[in-house]
């Protein structure tokens, strides 16, 4: 099914923000849409997406590529992403990634056996005084989550595998 | 003294528009479109002293008076791109005291002619934006946004955009090609956004905080402002203090305000009891400030931390204490510039790449005394070169750091990670 088919509401809500002439402004916010449920973008979005702003399928390629939050592999359902920048780092964050990673028994960038949880490395989220912290990215969108343990982080994901739906 | 721009920790619930108006909200902005004329809102926020809060500290009234009259549509955009490593403030003014804000980008853009007006947020504040959008169809609904606004012929759209993750995306030219649907890649300066903005059009792009302070400054007045803080720093600051301190957070100072007072009195000192070793001012972008009594007694304003050859930039203050080592320090802050930079402009793109690829090999220890050399002459060969600040900003740490504290950078003393 098409973005448009599927949130033909959001799409345009969207798509008022910007100046009539100015409509690839949008291509951002639509590839957010597009990447929700199956949390990255395919071809064929690319190409809605190209079609529905008047660029070509390269330009929307080349936003993929620049910015950290799109995606066009299928990686885990989640991807945990963790702030190791050096006012996090100062609280523990590498030790606490290190941990972290060894408890779920994969390596950082790798996704746990099952598909759910990818766990990456990123740059600051702006929560330097509540390390360690992540956000997690899914289908509902980014969440936030701070002054974090390892422990407190396996039960968030023992709690994500069990829903199977919901990130809480 | 009660709190400036951090006010919900003074009045609960200010983020719900009724308290918020309850307690003066947005009769600042209907005072202005209703009694005055845009151009005396931009001359009483230039006679207040308020410089830019993202970093530059450009005086705020005298950029808005930059809009070129000649060429219309004008836009007002607020970078909500925070993402300097060490920064957090605009995140809970938007967050805790959103109203605030709005009020100031509304204000902004009467007194600029601007009928639409954009929060270009960092994608990461996902949830940050949709409350905003919620507190922005309060407004609509309570008629402070919309058309012929309290029976003038004023009329004022206020949209959120999502930003991706991208640092560079807080340079305002950068910001401006995101928002037009292009990858984040700073412009070639002049022309400035108040001629040549989004889409081309004359562009007022400030901080957030910047914004937070302008209803106050109308209501309250200019010179109640300037009563605030020193001479060349009028008004409050918000300090973001991380790092090794006991409670670190969001403390909203006077300018003037030493590092002593904000680590030790609000900041309640450090770890363990442990003495400074360093000081970054603004954030991953700072030079590294080695600290003694009198870098602790120095006063917080743009001139002052000049002195200690640093910027206050954004106020981002990370604190360094004696266990840590400053060639892990630059390590940590090279690495978020080489992943960071753009990629167009071949100083910043190369020499972070260098730069990251010789702190590898000082880390495996080969021939850390030449390696340290070249390290501090490629980012030198950096420096004046790069197209934007950015590229600039990855030189600060390694330069200050290499010459500052020459023993971290010792064979015996290499390799070292923090703690």
């Amino acid at each position: 099914m098409s973005i448009l088919e599927k949130y033909p509401q959001e799409v345009n809500k969207i798509l008022a923000k910007y100046p009539p002439e100015q409509k690839r402004s949008a291509v951002m916010p639509l590839l957010y849409l597009a990447q929700r449920q199956e949390g990255y973008t395919t071809r064929a979005a690319m190409q809605e997406i190209a079609d529905l702003l008047e660029i070509t399928t390269t330009d929307v390629a080349s936003i993929i590529g620049f910015y950290t939050l799109f995606h066009d592999e299928k990686e885990g359902k989640y991807r945990m992403q963790v702030c190791t920048d050096l006012p996090c780092a100062l609280r523990g964050a590498d030790q606490f990634l290190q941990e972290l990673c060894k408890n779920l028994r994969v390596d950082l960038g790798q996704t746990t056996e099952d598909g759910l949880v990818t766990i990456e490395e990123v740059k600051c989220l702006a929560g330097c005084d509540k390390a360690p912290m992540f956000q997690i990215q899914g289908e509902h969108g980014i969440e936030y989550h701070e002054n974090m343990t390892v422990d407190k982080t396996l039960e968030l994901i023992a709690a994500l595998r069990k829903s199977g739906v919901e990130v809480k | 003294m009660a709190h400036i721009l951090l006010r919900h920790r003074d009045i609960p619930n200010i983020h719900k528009l009724d308290v918020y108006q309850k307690n003066s909200g947005f009769e600042a902005f209907m005072q202005a479109v209703t009694k005055m004329k845009p151009e005396a809102v931009t001359e009483l926020v230039k006679a207040s002293g308020l410089r830019g809060r993202g970093g530059a500290g450009f005086p705020t009234g005298v950029k808005w008076s930059f809009m070129d009259y000649k060429n219309w549509p004008h836009y007002v955009v607020a970078n909500a791109d925070e993402s300097e490593p060490g920064t957090f403030k605009d995140r809970e003014l938007m967050e805790k005291n959103p109203f605030q804000f709005l009020e100031g980008v509304a204000i902004s853009a009467y007194a600029v002619g601007a009928n639409v007006a954009y929060v270009y947020l960092r994608g990461e504040f996902w949830q940050v934006a949709s409350f905003l959008d919620a507190r922005i169809a309060d407004m609509e609904k309570a008629g402070l946004l919309g058309e012929k606004l309290f029976g003038t012929d004023y009329t004022l759209k206020l949209y959120t955009h999502l930003g991706a993750g991208a640092y560079i995306c807080g340079e305002e030219t950068a910001l401006l090609e995101s928002m037009e649907g292009k990858r984040g890649q700073p412009r070639l300066r002049p022309p400035f956004p108040p001629s040549y903005g989004l889409y081309g059009k004359p562009t007022v792009v400030n901080n957030v905080e910047t914004f937070t302070n302008v209803p106050m400054i109308l209501s309250k007045g200019a010179d109640w402002y300037k009563s605030l803080g020193t001479a060349d720093s009028a008004g409050v600051k918000l300090f973001s203090l991380s790092g090794c301190v006991n409670k670190p957070g969001n403390y909203e100072l006077p300018f003037g305000t030493t590092f002593r007072q904000l680590i030790y009195e609000h900041g309640g000192g450090i770890v363990n009891n442990r003495p400074v070793k360093a000081i970054m001012a603004a954030g991953a972008s700072s030079s590294i400030i080695k600290v003694d009594d009198k870098t602790l007694d120095t006063p917080m304003d743009y001139a002052s931390v000049r002195t200690l050859g640093a910027d206050l930039g954004s106020a981002s203050v990370i604190v360094i204490d004696d266990s840590v080592s400053i060639e892990w320090v630059i390590s940590k802050t090279v690495e978020f510039f080489k992943h960071e930079s753009c990629g167009k402009c071949t100083p910043c793109r190369e020499g972070n790449y260098w730069m990251m690829h010789l702190l590898g090999r000082m880390k495996a220890g080969e021939d850390v005394e030449a390696n340290t050399e070249l390290l501090l002459s490629v980012a030198k060969q950096m420096q004046n070169k790069c197209l934007c600040a950015l590229g600039e900003f990855a030189t600060m740490a390694v330069v200050s750091g290499i010459e500052r504290f020459p023993a971290d950078f010792k064979a015996s003393n290499t390799g070292g990670s923090h703690g």
